[in-house]
């Protein structure tokens, strides 16, 4: 379902200093894949995210999804896309402060056009499976602690039943046990309803919770391996240490 | 997005920042108060001038002796002014022009009037008994002069209320009573009812007596200083003023009419010179209050532009999960439409009490018309769609991901 070739990102910094955070990545995801993208801090998998989220072109290369070619889609079309197809967890959350928790989860739904009884159950379904407590739906989400918005924002990801999960970092600010909650909630989407689900994260641990373990390094793909199969590559590459779970 | 979740949207964004959205709010409600108070009080004025000029009678042709004086008009022509309309240019008109409802020649001059030692100096009219209905005058003790008293020569009098207060003190019952006109005596046989000073002086402050006795005892003379001729209805007049000049220009053996020793007045013609008088005052007055509004306009841009920096990050995110241009565009446009028509309404209600105030306090008899009120809420709503628009389409163009980086 997804397929990039050679996506390249350039920024252009001030100017004349141009940086090329993403150059040259290619794969493939299939449909119902459980994908980490991993790697250290500025090697550009935010601004892959993005890409790969139809919420920003890439500078060359191309960007099917489910056949179509996105990365020549106007504004407005690439909203369509977004809304019908994609959940979102930005690794700075982005929740609006001054709505309540519950509203801030209805409202891609507001946009995709559900109407407002039908909203509200959505929502609140949505934040159930994201381990938020009932007590804080009302809360406006400048009252929350760290964790709880991240909640939050899984939530508000889930609520559109996307085909295609994104979460930059989704623990960030989560303690290992909620971390663990979290991360059985995208294994279950992705177990049971199939929903394709990347991840983004620095972290090996968290890696390890998907199938398949992209990694980058300064905007170019170092590794891609499926679990089952990564004990064998990283045989091959000599210095480096990979803890492997059972 | 329904316009229920704009409109909710709106609410929520508009009371987080209560103070911002009261003072961009007020520049809306001055503009549009001032408009509304404005024109109530320029339409006021002018609707007092024009009833003041309906109180002289109504539908009225004047004729005056002496050449026409521009636009202008004259009010009374005391003794003194050409004597050149005759009683027989009154018969004249009477018989002519048939399609007047009335006609009352008048001989207007001031004399000294006494009674039982007090006197007064005033004006002394004398009419025929059209003079009550063709210049809306009521009687309310007695009776006026009759076409009988006019054949006679009767030595009786009309008095206004003020000349009376002046002979015989404040109320009193004088039908019955004498006074002296030039040393002649006269019979009151009725009171005017005060009609009130207007500009046009007082008509309570005259003593009214049959025309042909004016001619006799007091002007010697067979002249006349005022035909009032009275038509039927308002679209009638110019015709009858056209036929009136025809006849005295015939009479009189002009065939100039830029030579004319009369002139004839238009009451319609009074009325639209004097209102377009308070038609440009008001003008001026509602464009003081227009450019107030412009002003309250750029200060919804401003506020409009300062929330739309504010809330890049917010617009980004609305973006990222599945906003569209027009959704966006929306959301902003209606947030400044319900700022401005909000100011509008609040602006119609105090326009209200301040033109209410100043009926109140008796300055001017204003009126505040249906037709401005909508007006004004056409303009704050325009002014929010004119102001609103380039920030809304700011916001509608942000790219998300540039938004959601934004600090
Ligand atoms: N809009 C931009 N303008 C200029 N440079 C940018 C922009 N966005 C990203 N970059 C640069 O691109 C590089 C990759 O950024 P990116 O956010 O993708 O990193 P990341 O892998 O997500 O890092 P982290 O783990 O810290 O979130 C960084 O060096 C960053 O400075
Ligand atoms: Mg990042």
């Amino acid at each position: 379902m997804i397929e990039i070739k050679n996506i390249t990102k350039t920024f252009s910094q001030g100017n004349e200093n141009t940086f090329q955070a993403l150059q040259g990545v290619s794969f493939a995801i299939n449909d119902g894949e459980f994908v980490a993208i991993m790697g250290p801090s500025g090697s550009g998998k935010s601004t892959l995210m993005h890409i790969l989220g139809a919420l920003d072109s890439p500078t060359l290369g191309s960007y099917f999804l489910d056949g179509k070619d996105v990365s020549k889609l106007t504004d407005d079309e690439l909203a369509d896309i977004r809304k019908n197809k994609i959940g979102f967890v930005f690794q700075s959350f982005n929740l609006l402060s001054r709505s309540t928790v519950l509203r801030n989860v209805m409202l891609p739904l507001v946009y995709a056009g559900i109407d407002r009884d039908e909203r509200k159950l959505r929502a609140e379904k949505a934040l159930i499976s994201a381990g938020l407590e009932e007590t804080h739906f009302k809360h406006l989400s400048n009252q929350l602690s760290g964790g709880q918005i991240q909640r939050v924002a899984i939530a508000r990801a889930l609520v559109n039943n996307p085909t295609l999960i994104l979460a930059d970092e989704p623990t960030g600010n989560l303690d290992t046990k909620t971390g663990e909650i979290v991360l059985g909630t995208f294994q279950k989407l992705n177990k049971e309803l199939g929903r394709t689900i990347i991840l983004i994260t620095h972290e090996r641990d968290v890696a390890e919770h998907a199938e398949r373990i992209i990694t980058i390094r300064d905007g170019l793909i170092v590794e891609d391996s499926k679990i089952h199969e990564r004990r064998i590559i990283t045989s091959i590459q000599e210095n480096k240490t990979i803890q492997t779970h059972p | 997005m329904t316009i229920f979740d704009i409109f909710e949207e709106t609410y929520i964004a508009l009371k987080s920042n209560k103070i911002r959205t009261g003072l961009t709010m007020l520049g809306i409600v001055i503009g549009i108060s001032s408009v509304i108070a404005m024109t109530a009080i320029g339409q006021g004025a002018q609707a007092s001038i024009a009833s003041s000029i309906q109180s002289i009678g109504s539908n009225l042709v004047l004729v005056t002796p002496g050449a026409q004086r521009g636009q202008g008009f004259q009010v009374s022509s005391g003794r003194g002014t050409a004597r050149t309309l005759t009683q027989g240019d009154a018969d004249a008109i009477i018989k002519e022009v048939t399609l007047a409802k009335a006609v009352s020649p008048e001989i207007s001059g001031r004399y000294q009037v006494t009674s039982k030692g007090k006197n007064t100096n005033t004006s002394i009219i004398g009419t025929n008994s059209s003079y009550l209905g063709v210049r809306n005058v009521e009687i309310s003790e007695g009776s006026f002069i009759t076409d009988q008293n006019l054949k006679s020569l009767s030595k009786v009098a009309v008095i206004g209320p003020t000349a009376r207060d002046d002979l015989f003190g404040q109320g009193a019952n004088v039908v019955g009573e004498t006074i002296k006109i030039k040393n002649i005596v006269f019979k009151i046989i009725g009171v005017t009812k005060a009609k009130g000073g207007t500009g046009f002086g007082s008509q309570d402050d005259m003593i009214f007596i049959p025309l042909t006795t004016a001619q006799r005892f007091l002007a010697g003379d067979a002249y006349v200083t005022t035909i009032s001729v009275q038509a039927n209805n308002p679209e009638s007049m110019t015709e009858i003023q056209d036929q009136i000049k025809v006849l005295l220009l015939d009479r009189h053996n002009i065939s100039d009419p830029t030579q004319a020793d009369f002139s004839t007045l238009n009451q319609a013609d009074i009325v639209a010179t004097a209102s377009s008088v308070t038609g440009i005052f008001t003008v001026l007055l509602s464009a003081v209050a227009g450019i107030s509004l412009v002003v309250g306009g750029i200060g919804i841009m401003n506020m409009m532009l300062t929330t739309v920096t504010e809330r890049t990050r917010e617009i980004g995110l609305r973006k990222a999960i599945g906003a569209k241009r027009k959704d966006i565009n929306l959301q902003f446009l209606i947030e400044a439409v319900v700022l401005t028509f909000i100011g509008g309404v609040v602006g119609v209600v105090f326009g209200w009490a301040i033109s209410f105030a100043v009926n109140y306090f008796g300055i001017i008899q204003t009126s505040v018309s249906l037709s401005s009120i909508f007006l004004a809420f056409g303009v704050s709503t325009g002014i929010g769609i004119i102001f609103g628009y380039y920030p809304a389409r700011r916001a509608s163009r942000l790219h998300p991901i540039e938004a959601l980086r934004y600090e």
